[in-house]
């Protein structure tokens, strides 16, 4: 059993860029209309910010880092840490965490680290950063979350097509002593790899002519080899099973009493799939924001997103006690639970 | 566990479909509502009575409800 308690590290500040072209999905020509309002309904999805031509991951969390950097009122010299988690990064080599330590001017005193996880990604990346800070040598470091997952779907593909949005997210932490900080539940399970994948590109199957072949899957599914595979039932049974367990964990290991928690925040995989985890574990509605409805699964970003679209109001003011939940592509899932403090949370940006 | 039963609570994972001739040897693709909406809510279904997790490939490489039936009990043992 992966558990964590990590003491002394806070979260001070969190902040979301998202592209400024938005998506309807009732506007998408290629499924027929009375499919597209049961896709709707089943998934909660109903627009999303999708990255045009050009922009990066990196793109969205440089102006997230920057605003949040800003008001945190943080000077660059003190940032000793920048963790990048994405699937989406600029290149294949090198990791893109040095190059935007760089183009944010922060000091080379610092250093950076490449996590490539996806829905999992953010509860991963917190843990990551704080055991770095949590000796007290570190005091402010960056943890940069984000995808550009819409530019590898397929647009003949209905089953990933109309459920991906991007954004890029900002989490400032800081070395606190006396901090009760922050206490985490990581599993994995690799067999389910297939589950979702981009088969051609890396290295395993280096990009080819055959490549770009189109493979018909099903009716409204055709996809080639460089976009994104999804087993959308592989992943919802997962998904169900998994997310509630985690929780449970987490809740029993540090003797967490479920009502003491304010906020229950759910990787944003799909409505359908979000409402029985939420029923599963008897959560109560207000206690579970959701950003899918105008934001779609935003993959890593869909947790920071999430608290800064649906909840900035009570994370800025005053004490809450959240849990966070990433399931999704590995396979690969995560809990974690923490105390928030007044967090500084910029407005939403919109990039482009 | 109980076939009948089982029949009864995969038909109830039809909206608008008349499942009242649902049996253990129906085709459960062979119509008109069936869809992968229809295939999670069995997924959903079955998480919730019996605790087990079906997979894709059980749902895909199956073609009657006894079949699914056949998995869940296999998985449950």
């Amino acid at each position: 059993m992966a558990f964590l308690s990590i003491k002394n590290v806070a979260i001070k500040g969190i902040s979301a860029c998202v592209p400024a072209y938005v998506e309807e999905n009732l506007e998408i020509a290629d499924v027929p209309s009375m499919d597209i309002d049961k896709l709707i309904k089943t998934t909660g999805v109903e627009r999303r910010h999708v990255a045009t031509p050009g922009i990066c991951t990196s793109d969205m969390c440089f102006a997230a880092a920057e605003k949040l950097l800003e008001e945190l009122n943080w000077n660059k010299d003190e940032i000793e840490g920048l963790i990048m988690v994405t699937q989406s990064p600029d290149y294949l080599v090198p990791a893109t965490s040095p190059s935007l330590q760089h183009r944010l001017g922060l000091s080379q005193n610092c250093f950076t680290i490449d996590i490539s996880l996806g829905c999992s990604g953010y509860i991963y990346g917190l843990s990551t950063l704080a055991s770095y800070m949590q000796s007290g040598m570190i005091k402010k470091a960056l943890l940069c979350v984000g995808d550009v997952s819409s530019v590898s779907c397929s647009k003949q593909d209905k089953s990933t097509y109309p459920l991906f949005g991007d954004a890029g997210t900002v989490t400032a932490l800081e070395y606190c002593e006396g901090d009760e900080g922050m206490k985490f539940h990581l599993s994995s399970d690799g067999s389910g790899y297939k589950a979702i994948m981009i088969p051609d590109g890396g290295h395993r199957n280096r990009f080819s002519e055959s490549s770009l072949q189109e493979h018909v899957i099903d009716q409204g599914i055709s996809r080639n080899n460089i976009e994104l595979w999804l087993d959308g039932m592989d992943v919802f049974s997962f998904g169900i099973s998994k997310a509630p367990e985690t929780v449970n964990q987490l809740l029993n290991k540090f003797a967490i009493d479920k009502d003491s928690v304010d906020h229950f925040y759910f990787h944003q995989a799909n409505l359908m799939m979000n409402e029985r985890i939420r029923k599963k574990l008897q959560l109560p509605e207000n206690k579970v924001p959701y950003s899918l409805k105008n934001f779609g699964n935003t993959s890593s970003a869909s947790i920071p997103l999430t608290m800064v679209t649906e909840s900035a109001g009570e994370l800025k003011n005053g004490q809450a006690s959240i849990i966070a939940c990433g399931f999704g592509v590995g396979l690969s899932w995560a809990t974690m639970q923490c105390t928030t403090t007044n967090l500084v949370i910029p407005d939403l940006i919109y990039y482009g | 566990m109980n076939i009948e039963k089982f029949v009864s609570e995969f038909a109830d994972q039809f909206d608008d479909l008349d499942t009242s001739a649902f049996t253990p040897e129906t085709l459960f693709k062979e119509n008109d509502e069936w869809s992968s909406m229809t295939a999670l809510s069995v997924i959903a279904m079955v998480d919730d009575s019996y605790a087990v997790r079906l997979t894709g490939d059980d749902i895909r490489n199956s073609k009657t409800i006894q079949q699914i039936y056949d998995i869940v009990l296999a998985k449950s043992n």
